[in-house]
């Protein structure tokens, strides 16, 4: 249920329904699409990016507050740490327990590994969980590798690494048999046909989904695996320190206990960052769809020790994140809506855009309507469109929403909502580190030996944006690949003395740099005590 | 310019805007928290909530993220709950009621109070999902309890010490696996794709330049 002050923009939504429903809105060339960006993404807003004046990345601009964060001071000293105390002498340390650390686990167990996952806060508390809409892989009839990738490539700008984005798209298959292997329901028709559609920028149904909570359906299918396999998993403990070994090789990490702080030591003979994303550092003070552990930690600890980033200033801003009301504010609408039908409506009840235009488009246009255009609806707390929902249940039939996406439904309807009769307003989220660490195929860093990454942390897989369902893709198929990779490397590794050299080093360029900073980093969570907004 | 209720954490009085989500409100009252808070978006059940209104003798439970705030509400959040995980091969399962008799024989047990279902943070039909389960209809149980989220608030409830959430996950194993169709186009493209049937095309477009790249993605066909 709207309140007065929507009911005028409401009436006119409601009332072109029909008409936009028929109406194909054209796509925009790929001049318009430049252009638009160039005024209206905040990837493009110069005045929020600064420059990094020490480590690997030096001379390159990243948003303000990751600067802030990769060039502020460790959380610990060396000799707060005694690195003859050894609590965990593992083969394969993977740090984080979201999609990609836990699919990295498997793997590294499955070859054999003594593995250990170390994780802030529980198992599954990661970006995985909340993903909704799906994966990609081209596994139909019409479609091959060979189109998945010119998707992916144009979708990212034409910037991707090469060799990871063929990667990413002739395991895709393989990744889905993996997990189907492991029991993860996939919508499927009767015959076991996979129900695919379509995402923004994918010129092929390819997106695979188990409803809307297709990361969810992935996540929990993966821990249970985890457990069941008896893999040791060390919860409520951060890593904030990698360890490397007095060749200069990644050897292990300062672990943090997150409730009683004590510090720990885990040696390792391969390590594997698996961290994540970096919405709860809300750049730009934007809300975020992300989890709340999402903090950029595994670009801090890597770029520490000299492991080099690729395209860190590049940011996914979802298109849809919840608008209203407020206690939702920044949560994520599925793409999947707009693939099941509903359109992007202005406050005049236009059709002002293509709804599966890429992510990096779609955003920018939103927010050229509700703040160039003047076409917004003012929802108390900020401008929006509407994301006429009703339509999918006029074009996929009755019941095509509590079927294809129960929790979108579940999340409005708590707040007296019925999405399948009333549309919804969103506005632009962050939603997705399209940079992190620079990786070969193998998934090892390409400037610190036997340290690996995987997932939202990597940078360079999908170029400067990202397309929707690559996400989980990338996270099963690198994931896999590091925990393979990793556990391969690690029978050849005999790790030297452990060494924490790397702070005072680091903490004397920021020195030499002149950065004054207060800030300590990684950040590990947000603060929110006392703010209205979290 | 807001309107503030008091509210009850852990017994001890706050005043809070009132139109917060419980999760919102405990910060706004000063917590930083660690426990009880994951995806702040109803996906994870990292926050499972019980809640009573003062005078009202129903005990309710919520997540602490996707619930606002009332006038005197007592509130205690149930970050953990011991739930009982069996372990077993997912390649060497029965996929009938037998496994569940070995790995959780206590779901045999339910008295049929439907404690569960009142409790879901999720509208769960908790009670017939384990009624499937116990007569092994692993497909009907998987999809009655697709949208659990393990929170653990229903096997708080449950007097036959039943860990509902653990005994659906194992269904829904054994469904994806074993019980639904399986899919005959993604095997076939594992197999191209293992037989080296793309390796050409995708080594080509690696070699293209960009212009030729560009040309190719703007052009490109979509399907309707």
């Amino acid at each position: 249920m709207y309140s007065e002050r929507f009911q005028k923009s409401l009436a006119a939504v409601e009332a072109a329904r029909e008409k936009n429903i028929a109406l194909e809105p054209a796509r925009m060339t790929a001049q318009q699409k430049e252009d638009l960006l160039a005024e209206f993404h905040p990837d493009y807003k110069k005045d929020e990016f600064r420059e990094l004046k020490i480590g690997p990345n030096k001379g390159e601009k990243v948003p303000t507050e990751l600067a802030e964060t990769l060039q502020a001071h460790s959380r610990i000293k060396a000799s707060d740490v005694d690195l003859n105390s050894i609590d965990y002498d593992v083969d394969v340390l993977v740090i984080g327990g979201g999609g990609a650390g836990t699919s990295a686990a498997i793997e590294a167990h499955e070859a054999g590994a003594n593995v250990m996952i170390v994780t802030k806060l529980r198992m599954g508390d990661a970006n995985t969980m909340m993903a909704e809409g799906g994966i990609q892989a081209a596994d139909k009839e019409n479609d091959s590798p060979a189109i998945h990738f010119v998707d992916a490539f144009g979708g990212g700008h034409f910037a991707a690494k090469k060799e990871l984005l063929a990667k990413l798209v002739c395991d895709a298959p393989e990744a889905i048999q993996w997990l189907s292997g492991l029991g993860v329901e996939f919508d499927k028709d009767a015959d076991g046909r996979m129900v695919t559609t379509h995402g923004g920028g994918t010129s092929r149904k390819r997106m695979h989904a188990a409803k809307d909570y297709s990361g969810a359906e992935i996540m929990r299918t993966l821990r249970d695996e985890v457990l069941n396999r008896g893999i040791n998993v060390v919860d409520f403990t951060s890593a904030i320190e990698l360890i490397l070994d007095e060749n200069g090789n990644a050897a292990g990490a300062v672990l943090m206990n997150m409730e009683t702080g004590e510090l720990l030591v885990a040696r390792a003979k391969t390590v594997i960052i698996a961290t994540g994303g970096a919405g709860r550092m809300h750049y730009q003070g934007f809300p975020t769809s992300n989890h709340y552990g999402a903090t950029a930690d595994g670009l801090v600890l890597g770029y520490r020790v000299g492991a080099k980033l690729l395209y860190a200033e590049t940011l996914q801003y979802h298109p849809t994140g919840a608008a209203y009301p407020e206690q939702i504010f920044g949560a994520l609408v599925t793409e999947k809506v707009r693939s099941l039908g509903a359109k992007l409506i202005n406050a005049n009840g236009e059709a002002f855009m293509h709804p599966l235009e890429t992510r990096d488009v779609s955003a920018a246009s939103i927010i050229r309507e509700c703040n160039a255009r003047g076409n917004g609806v003012d929802t108390g707390s900020g401008l929006a469109v509407w994301l006429d929902t009703p339509m999918i249940e006029a074009i996929g039939g009755e019941g095509t929403i509590e079927k294809r996406i129960p929790a979108m439904m579940r999340m409005f309807g708590k707040y007296g909502i019925d999405i399948r009769k009333e549309p919804i307003l969103i506005y632009p989220t962050l939603h997705y580190q399209n940079g992190g660490l620079d990786i070969d195929v193998n998934g090892m860093t390409t400037n610190v030996k036997n340290l690996f990454v995987a997932g939202e942390a990597v940078g360079g897989i999908h170029g400067r944006n990202r397309l929707m369902g690559n996400s989980l893709l990338d996270i099963i198929v690198f994931g896999r690949n590091a925990g393979q990779n990793a556990a391969a490397t690690a029978k050849d590794v005999t790790v030297g003395a452990l060494t924490l050299d790397h702070i005072a080093k680091f903490e004397s360029e920021i020195a030499e740099a002149g950065i004054e900073t207060d800030v300590v980093s990684p950040k590990l969570l947000p603060d929110y005590t006392r703010k209205v907004n979290g | 310019m807001e309107n503030m209720v008091n509210i009850f954490l852990f017994g001890k009085k706050y005043s809070v805007p009132d139109n917060l989500t419980i999760m919102n409100a405990m910060e706004y009252a000063g917590y930083q928290l660690v426990r009880g808070c994951g995806c702040r978006n109803g996906f994870c059940g990292a926050c499972a909530t019980i809640y009573r209104i003062k005078g009202d003798r129903e005990l309710k439970a919520c997540l602490a993220c996707q619930t606002k705030v009332e006038d005197n509400m007592y509130i205690a959040t149930l970050p953990f709950f011991p739930l009982v995980k069996q372990v077993y091969d997912i390649e060497k399962i029965q996929t009938n009621e037998a496994v569940m008799m070995q790995l959780y024989p206590e779901i045999y047990a339910c008295i049929g109070c439907n404690a569960c279902t009142k409790a879901c943070t999720q509208e769960l039909n908790v009670m017939q999902y384990i009624a499937y389960a116990q007569r092994g209809d692993f497909e009907k149980c998987a999809e009655e309890s697709f949208d659990c989220v393990m929170c653990g608030v229903c096997s708080s409830r449950c007097p036959a010490g039943i860990s509902h959430p653990q005994v659906a996950m194992l269904a829904r194993r054994i469904n994806g696996k074993y019980l639904a169709p399986g899919c005959g186009h993604l095997d076939t493209r594992v197999k191209e794709i293992k037989d080296g049937t793309f390796k050409e095309l995708i080594e080509a477009l690696m070699q293209k330049p960009l212009d030729e790249m560009k040309e190719l993605y703007n052009n490109r066909e979509i399907e309707k």
